[in-house]
């Protein structure tokens, strides 16, 4: 089945009404995605360090049990940290999403096409390490029930979402590591984690 | 005061990290970090983290001091390359960074293929901005620690303690096999 999800529709679906919502998104295009959807300290986008966004979500996750944690990222970014499927699925937290935006592409480097693009299943590979859920997802309909599982189920949770391969205006986010990392921290543990 | 030997320096580590407020230790097994890794597996109030490549456990650290808990990695010299694009993200965001690294490739080695990376170690970490501190006996390791978690955690430093292969003793594989 061929998919019609528009990528930016698809991250605001997820992230509408998020509350205290925890979001990493993976270097390039889910970075400006959730950007577009609404800049917010509790937002923690890369920049770099391909291949460490779910890693990243895990050690939140981990440190931050009651929070819920959202990791997403794109399926190139993904690949590069394939074994941080395999972590996760050792350590089975219960807070923790993982949703890759599958656009088949190296969106950033002139849209060559990823291992996706040749059929490589990563909600298979994802099931097959231990997550709790493990879908794909190519239509609409469906992410309701996406959203709903990432805020109020219980995780691991891994998708795979289906998008169009677009070239879209980008939304960028701050770029600076240091105040990236600074506001996150205030706006999840208070004005005293300056102080830690 | 016990005198730490050949056998209990590990112990030593573990009650440093623990001092220090380390909560999440990620690791990639090695012969050397045997005894530390069981310890901070037994423990409830850590969190330890099998990883399959040692770069995870540079993210591992940063999105644990996002939400406010300490963590430390541990590792073997062959793994050190594995993290230089992700000590990039370390360096860019100021996160504090502990890792305790024993070393292959040094003193006695017996496989070459451990010494060219073990060999670079150091200037492959100081490259990246990481502060390099060694420990060439089993007394001078968990104080080598506590220093490099006290300058990781109070100075936003990334910092790595290089435990001597001399302190490991390994000598030939069937040694390590029986370890």
């Amino acid at each position: 089945m061929k998919t019609t999800l528009h990528r930016r529709k698809v991250v605001e679906i997820l992230l509408e009404n998020r509350k205290d919502l925890l979001v990493v998104a993976g270097l390039g295009s889910t970075a400006w995605d959730i950007t577009a959807a609404g800049d917010s300290p509790l937002n923690f986008p890369l920049w770099g360090a391909m291949g460490n966004a779910a890693m990243i979500g895990l050690g939140l996750a981990l440190a931050q049990p009651r929070r819920r944690v959202l990791v997403l990222t794109g399926d190139g970014e993904m690949l590069m940290g394939l074994g941080s499927l395999a972590t996760i699925g050792v350590q089975k937290p219960r807070n923790l999403s993982v949703v890759v935006i599958d656009n088949e592409r190296y969106g950033e480097t002139g849209m060559q096409a990823t291992h996706t693009a040749a059929g490589v299943d990563l909600a298979k590979v994802a099931q097959g390490c231990g997550f709790k859920v493990a879908r794909q997802v190519r239509s609409g309909a469906q992410l309701a029930a996406l959203r709903t599982a990432i805020h109020r189920g219980t995780g691991p949770l891994f998708a795979q979402v289906k998008v169009i391969a677009e070239k879209i205006p980008l939304v960028l986010p701050p770029r600076d590591g240091g105040i990236l990392k600074s506001r996150f921290r205030k706006a999840l543990l208070g004005e005293s984690a300056d102080l830690d | 005061m016990k005198r730490i030997d050949n056998d209990s320096w590990p112990d030593a580590i573990y009650k440093t990290l623990k001092d220090a407020g380390v909560r999440q230790v990620g690791y990639v097994p090695d012969a050397g970090h045997k005894r530390l890794i069981e310890l901070c597996l037994a423990d409830k109030e850590m969190r330890a983290v099998v990883l399959s490549t040692e770069e995870e456990g540079i993210g591992l650290a940063a999105g644990a001091w996002l939400g406010g808990v300490r963590g430390a990695l541990l590792m073997q010299s062959s793994g050190v390359g594995n993290c230089i694009n992700a000590l990039g993200m370390t360096r860019e965001c100021r996160f504090p960074l502990l890792m305790v690294i024993t070393m292959r490739g040094q003193k006695g080695e017996f496989n070459p293929w451990q010494v060219p990376m073990g060999q670079a170690t150091p200037a492959v970490l100081e490259a990246m901005d990481v502060v390099v501190q060694e420990a060439n006996s089993a007394e001078e390791i968990a104080p080598t620690v506590d220093a490099a978690a006290r300058l990781a955690f109070g100075s936003y430093q990334a910092v790595a303690v290089l435990i001597s292969q001399a302190v490991i003793g390994i000598k030939s594989f069937q040694e390590q096999a029986a370890r």
